[in-house]
């Protein structure tokens, strides 16, 4: 680079490093997106272009039925984390320092601090009694667990929200004699549904990539897509698995991006 | 205080709580609550088909550490239990040291651009931090492994003959950890560097500083929340982790996350395993208030 001059802000070689950091972060990605789309049985060697991984994972029913659990889960838990979330938030933020808040904000941001394979180890104990006493095998298992570890990412964006909003709009429908039920429906909500938009994707996020504690939660034939894949890892690698993730790569960059535009737009 | 003002502090504990309940629930149902039971497993005898027996019974806390002799019950040191800790805590630590010493840079770079092209460099790092955990592991692997791309590049140009085997080994559980963790040390970082004020640089500049004494005597100091956020960001699911020395590591380069996974499948140890996981626990909790105590301490510093 040409002499510009000095700057402060310059440290001799961080500028090289950031971008191999940056290189290195992305070619892993890359390449397993480029080779989904290749045409051999080989990981290795490129032999042209082609669907066909794309085709056949969508022809597998396993991968399929894995898909749509996947999803509904995911759906579930975010509703319920978010709903849970939202009057949580409502409950802590704006408001005097009350007792036992402390409390309550260890307990929301539990999940984030207690390491996954403890949690999993701890739902697999408990479950495995409940599952014992009262003969249930279904999918609520995992969306209670998925709702549970859901909430603090559901949390952090509403309660943001919550922050930033002041309660003058507030204190003036009051002035006008709207309920407070009136108040919350046609005022408070509507600011903060740019928070509990963002709060439910996240949640929506978090619950499709989880394998940990779905694989321990999990009972005989509900493998979830990240399980699925896990599972195939554990036998031949085969493209198919790359085009899957190919698949949540693009729907994470999607849903990623929307976030984004949705948190800016209201600053 | 006023009897009024004492009514409304009421109410407001009470609507806290009442609106806090239905998350309450459902974390003491799923997350909080079954730690509790762990603990109690940790002291119950195992059962010979998995599961306990409801017999008070200390072996599973023995078992961290010791292995008892089959014929004489004489407790000798467990050799291959010393292994898989000291491997996690040794990659964990490397882990730490080398996304620290790359994360730094680019944090600094991402944080010293124009704010236009900030946002996107800062989205570009935000884009893996979301991306699933196993994902980013196959994707790694892709890169590392005998026929991956590395050896694929490496062997064509002929830097290499044979190909580098490093798959199923410590080598690849590190190169993936520290790929996996990496954006979860720079955001932190970069929370820290962008609040730096840049002024005190020219400041360090004028009085004669060299490039390395305003780097070690101003900003690093400066920037220590941030540092001391991402480690542990880093170092604490680096130290449970489960899913990369799985996929990377194979079934003989365990850590203690896949030790715990061992004696709940063919171990057919759970208290042992309850045990693992509570002392995980434990570790983990002391280097968050390690954390809590290094934030608060800058706080009343300034």
């Amino acid at each position: 680079m040409a002499e510009r001059g000095f700057s402060v802000a310059r440290l001799p070689g961080f500028s090289t490093i950031a971008i191999v950091v940056f290189v290195a972060l992305y070619l892993p990605i890359i390449t397993l997106v480029v080779y989904s789309f290749n045409a051999g049985q080989s990981v290795a060697v490129w032999e042209g272009f082609s669907l066909k991984w794309y085709v056949d994972a969508w022809a597998n029913d396993a991968v399929k039925s894995a898909t749509l659990r996947s999803l509904g889960i995911a759906l579930c838990a975010s509703i319920i984390a978010t709903a849970a979330a939202t009057m949580a938030a409502l409950g802590t933020t704006r408001r005097k320092a009350f007792k036992g808040q402390t409390f309550i904000y260890v307990m929301i941001n539990q999940p984030l601090m207690v390491p996954e394979i403890v949690t999993a180890v701890a739902l697999l104990i408990f479950f495995a009694s409940i599952k014992v006493a009262t003969g249930y095998q279904g999918l609520g298992y995992l969306i209670i667990a998925h709702s549970a570890f859901c909430i603090p990412f559901a949390y952090l964006p509403i309660r943001a929200r919550l922050e930033g909003m002041d309660l003058s709009l507030e204190t003036a429908a009051a002035d006008l004699y709207a309920s407070s039920w009136q108040t919350f429906r046609r005022v408070t909500l509507p600011l903060l549904a740019p928070g509990i938009m963002a709060g439910a994707m996240l949640a929506f996020v978090i619950s499709l990539d989880d394998v940990v504690i779905t694989e321990f939660v999990k009972s005989g034939g509900q493998d979830t897509l990240p399980t699925y894949m896990l599972g195939q890892m554990r036998r031949a690698l085969t493209p198919e698995v790359n085009a899957i993730s190919s698949v949540l790569l693009a729907l994470t960059v999607l849903l990623l991006t929307a976030f984004f535009l949705l948190t800016r737009k209201n600053d | 205080m006023s009897a009024a003002e004492d009514a409304q502090a009421a109410t407001a504990t009470r609507n806290g709580w009442l609106l806090s309940a239905p998350a309450l629930a459902i974390l003491t149902f799923a997350a909080a609550g079954p730690l509790l039971i762990v603990l109690v497993y940790s002291f119950l005898t195992p059962g010979r088909y998995g599961n306990v027996e409801w017999a008070l019974n200390f072996d599973g806390w023995i078992g961290i550490l010791y292995t008892k002799d089959i014929f004489d019950e004489t407790l000798k040191l467990a050799d291959a239990n010393m292994s898989i800790f000291w491997r996690s805590i040794k990659l964990s630590f490397l882990t730490t040291i080398i996304t620290f010493a790359v994360g730094f840079p680019t944090a600094w770079f991402i944080a010293t651009r124009p704010p236009k092209a900030r946002a996107l460099w800062l989205f570009l790092i935000t884009i893996p931090f979301w991306t699933n955990l196993l994902i980013r592991t196959f994707a790694i692997n892709e890169v590392i492994r005998n026929e991956g791309l590395m050896n694929t590049v490496l062997l064509w140009s002929g830097i290499i003959s044979e190909p580098i085997r490093i798959i199923y080994t410590d080598t690849a559980v590190f190169i993936g950890m520290a790929y996996v963790y990496l954006p979860l040390m720079v955001l932190p970082l970069f929370a820290s560097i962008d609040r730096f004020d840049m002024k005190l640089l020219e400041a360090g500049y004028d009085l004669y500083a060299s490039r390395m004494q305003v780097l070690r005597r101003v900003i690093l100091p400066i920037v220590k929340p941030g540092i001391v956020a991402g480690s542990i960001l880093v170092f604490v699911p680096s130290l449970g982790a489960y899913v990369t020395p799985r996929v990377l590591g194979g079934g003989k380069n365990m850590m203690i996350g896949n030790f715990i996974e061992l004696q709940f499948g063919q171990g057919r140890n759970w208290p042992l395993g309850a045990a693992l996981s509570m002392t995980l626990l434990f570790v983990v909790m002391v280097a968050l208030l390690f954390y809590v105590r290094a934030a608060n301490g800058e706080k009343k510093n300034g």
